[in-house]
């Protein structure tokens, strides 16, 4: 993973649940901290967008899909662990 | 389900299943608009039985449905369901919808989460289908990934709160351990238990060796159910639950026509046959004749026309009909004009209730009146006692209750006493006629003797008769009774012969001492006629000799007349009149 790689989101929530709203917070934090510049998020609601979030398979929100830079991860839940956000984007190392 | 007293909800209010039995239990199907809770250990037919409420209520219901899979993918569940042609693939496109809420494996969690966006997805989904049944199947995966009983207790709330405000009729599925007991304690579906409108649990036991399935409604609310364990097993179209007739059934039909053993003595011991719909129990050793006496008995059926099935737990089909044709018993005419369905259940394995069910779908199909088993005492051995007790009271049941005539061997112990002739199963009490069939041992030979133990309802014979097997059919023998004895066999035939020898030599004497009076009486006549001869000379001589008295006398007084008057003298009429009198 290199410094200069673009993150791109997209964060499924259903509308202002309390996960949903934390998690949103949680991610405008991580980015602000870790990814400063180079990220890029989209907030879906599942309420709004049903279909598109069947057609994504979210079932539990809020999930986060990071799209770029590949794999594809998905991370599940509000974002509260930011060691495991790390972890899961490859930044484990770069933090420090 | 008329039959029910009117429970207060209604079966308009119930979603049928279309699960054989089942509908019966709960009086109709499920709570509509309402969730069940389906809880059962592993591989106890959770899936199954979710899978075909959703199959029928497509299919047959018009009631399009949505199945979350939560464990297993669409794709398997569909595979694995193949079997049981409910043809989901073509369900599939309109009425039904696979939802693959498998968690990915390599999920990433990072904080709590909740089902929203599923359940926004589903609700999409509903509305564009048109959904009214909901299955959840494994809902147990997902909220294990929930950190604490909280959160899961909260998503449980959100679930069924959702499922309550659509009016969807849904299914829960969730794991619990093999016993109950842990089932009711086990958090969260201990409460999920409390929060339902209908709770059922399954069961897969292992008793002995034999898999017991079975399934209790553990509540239901506003209706009542049958709260008893009911057996089911996964057959062929799925799942078919036995359910006990007594909640359903009035009273039995109770029929005064006769119909025959197939062996005419028999009939005739009886008073004229066994009833129709009544239950036979044909007890004895192995080797007694049970399964020829029962052979017979649906021959004579399938020669009414009847449907008729043969249920073998002993030998195959074809040796069944093979060694009947032995004894003038033609089985295979019946089969090949399908009046008659042979089953070989040996090769079936499986609890108790798993051939009970089993046989009950047969007949069923088979449309049949009359069904002979051979014997039940193999459930003996194949389930515990209490098991097997419960089965036959639920054969005996259902026959009665179907109006089907059954035939029932039960073998004894070898071991067992002779004299006790109690049947294992204790159906003995149940059957309404009991025949039993002994060996009787003496000098060196083994003879079948027949005896008619009870039969409820009609006069029949107090005798041990003896049963005859030979290639022309089966028939009975008044066995030879003297002087406290019973005699069958070359000693029946022997004593038989014997006293015909004497009946014969005393017929000849008799012939002999008439022909000697005969003889003494015609001499008797011949005697008398010579004496009467005699008599008639004699008398003659007699006659004669007076004659020639008289003559003589005559002579005489003429000659003293004569005399007199020669002589001239004068007293001649003085002596006349003295001697003449």
């Amino acid at each position: 993973m290199n410094r200069r790689s673009h993150f791109k989101f997209h964060l499924y929530v259903a509308g202002d649940a309390p996960n949903s709203a934390k998690a949103i917070a949680n991610l405008a934090t991580f980015c602000r901290t870790h990814l400063a510049e180079r990220y890029e998020i989209e907030i879906v609601d599942v309420f709004r967008e049903p279909k598109r979030a069947l057609a994504e398979g979210i079932f539990m929100t809020p999930t986060l899909i990071a799209l770029t830079p590949p794999p594809v991860r998905r991370i599940v839940g509000t974002l509260s662990h930011t060691q495991t956000v790390l972890l899961a984007l490859g930044l484990v190392g770069l933090a420090e | 389900m008329k039959s029910l007293p009117p429970p207060r909800v209604s079966a308009t209010h119930k979603v049928p299943t279309g699960i054989a039995g089942f509908d019966e239990i709960t009086g109709g199907g499920l709570p509509r608009g309402r969730t069940t809770l389906l809880v059962g250990g592993p591989g106890s037919g959770k899936t199954i039985l979710a899978l075909q409420f959703l199959a029928h209520g497509a299919r047959d219901c018009a009631e399009p449905g949505i199945f979350v899979a939560f464990e297993e993918s669409s794709q398997r569940i569909v595979a694995n369901a193949e079997s049981f042609g409910w043809n989901l693939a073509a369900l599939q496109k309109k009425k039904l919808f696979f939802l693959d809420a498998q968690p990915p494996p390599d999920l990433i969690q990072s904080g709590d989460f909740d089902l929203g966006g599923m359940l926004a997805g589903l609700d999409a989904q509903i509305k564009s289908m048109g959904a009214r049944r909901i299955v959840f199947d494994a809902l147990d995966v997902v909220l294990a990934l929930l950190s604490d009983p909280a959160t899961r207790r909260q998503e449980i709330y959100r679930l069924h709160a959702w499922l309550l405000a659509r009016e969807l009729t849904g299914i829960i599925t969730a794991k619990a351990g093999g016993d109950e007991d842990s089932n009711a304690s086990q958090q969260p579906f201990g409460f999920m238990q409390f929060m339902v409108d209908c709770a059922v649990i399954l069961n897969h036991n292992v008793v002995q060796g034999v898999s017991h399935r079975n399934l209790r409604v553990q509540k239901y609310r506003g209706s009542s159910f049958d709260e008893n364990e009911s057996p089911f097993l996964i057959g062929a179209s799925g799942l078919v639950v036995d359910a006990a007739h007594a909640r359903v059934r009035v009273d039995a039909k109770v029929s005064n026509e006769r119909v025959s053993s197939g062996v005419e003595r028999l009939d005739t011991m009886l008073g004229g046959g066994y009833y129709r719909g009544a239950s036979i129990l044909i007890t004895g050793f192995s080797g007694t004749a049970k399964t020829t006496l029962s052979g017979a008995f649906a021959e004579a059926a399938c020669r009414r026309g009847e449907h008729t099935l043969f249920v073998s737990f002993d030998s195959d089909r074809n040796e069944v009909i093979r060694n009947l044709a032995s004894v003038g018993i033609r089985l295979d005419q019946y089969i090949d004009n399908g009046s008659l369905r042979m089953i070989s259940a040996r090769s079936i394995a499986g609890s108790a209730e798993t051939y009970l069910v089993r046989i009950q779908t047969l007949a069923k199909e088979h449309g049949a009146r009359c069904v002979v088993i051979d014997p039940v005492s193999t459930w003996y051995k194949s389930a515990n006692d209490l098991a097997a007790q419960s089965v036959a009271d639920r054969l005996i049941d259902w026959s009665k209750g179907d109006g089907i005539t059954m035939v029932c061997t039960s073998l004894l112990d070898e071991m067992s006493n002779q004299t006790d002739s109690g049947s294992p199963l204790q159906i003995s009490t149940l059957a309404d006629t009991w025949i039993h069939l002994s060996y009787l041992m003496q000098a060196g030979e083994r003879n079948r003797g027949l005896s008619i133990v009870k039969s409820r309802g009609t006069a029949h014979s107090n005798q041990v008769r003896e049963l005859i097997l030979s290639d022309t059919g089966v028939t009975l023998t008044d066995t030879y009774t003297a002087g406290g004895e019973v005699l069958m066999g070359t000693l029946r035939w022997e004593k038989e012969r014997a006293e015909r020898v004497a009946a014969e030599a005393a017929e000849a004497n008799a012939k002999l001492k008439r022909v000697k009076l005969d003889a003494e009486e015609a001499e008797l006549e011949v005697r008398l006629k010579s004496l009467q001869t005699e008599l008639v000379a004699k008398q003659l001589e007699k006659e004669l000799l007076v004659r020639s008295i008289q003559s003589h006398e005559g002579e005489l007084s003429r000659g003293r007349t004569q005399m007199k008057e020669l002589r001239g003298a004068d007293a001649t009429n003085a002596a006349d009149k003295k001697d003449s009198p």
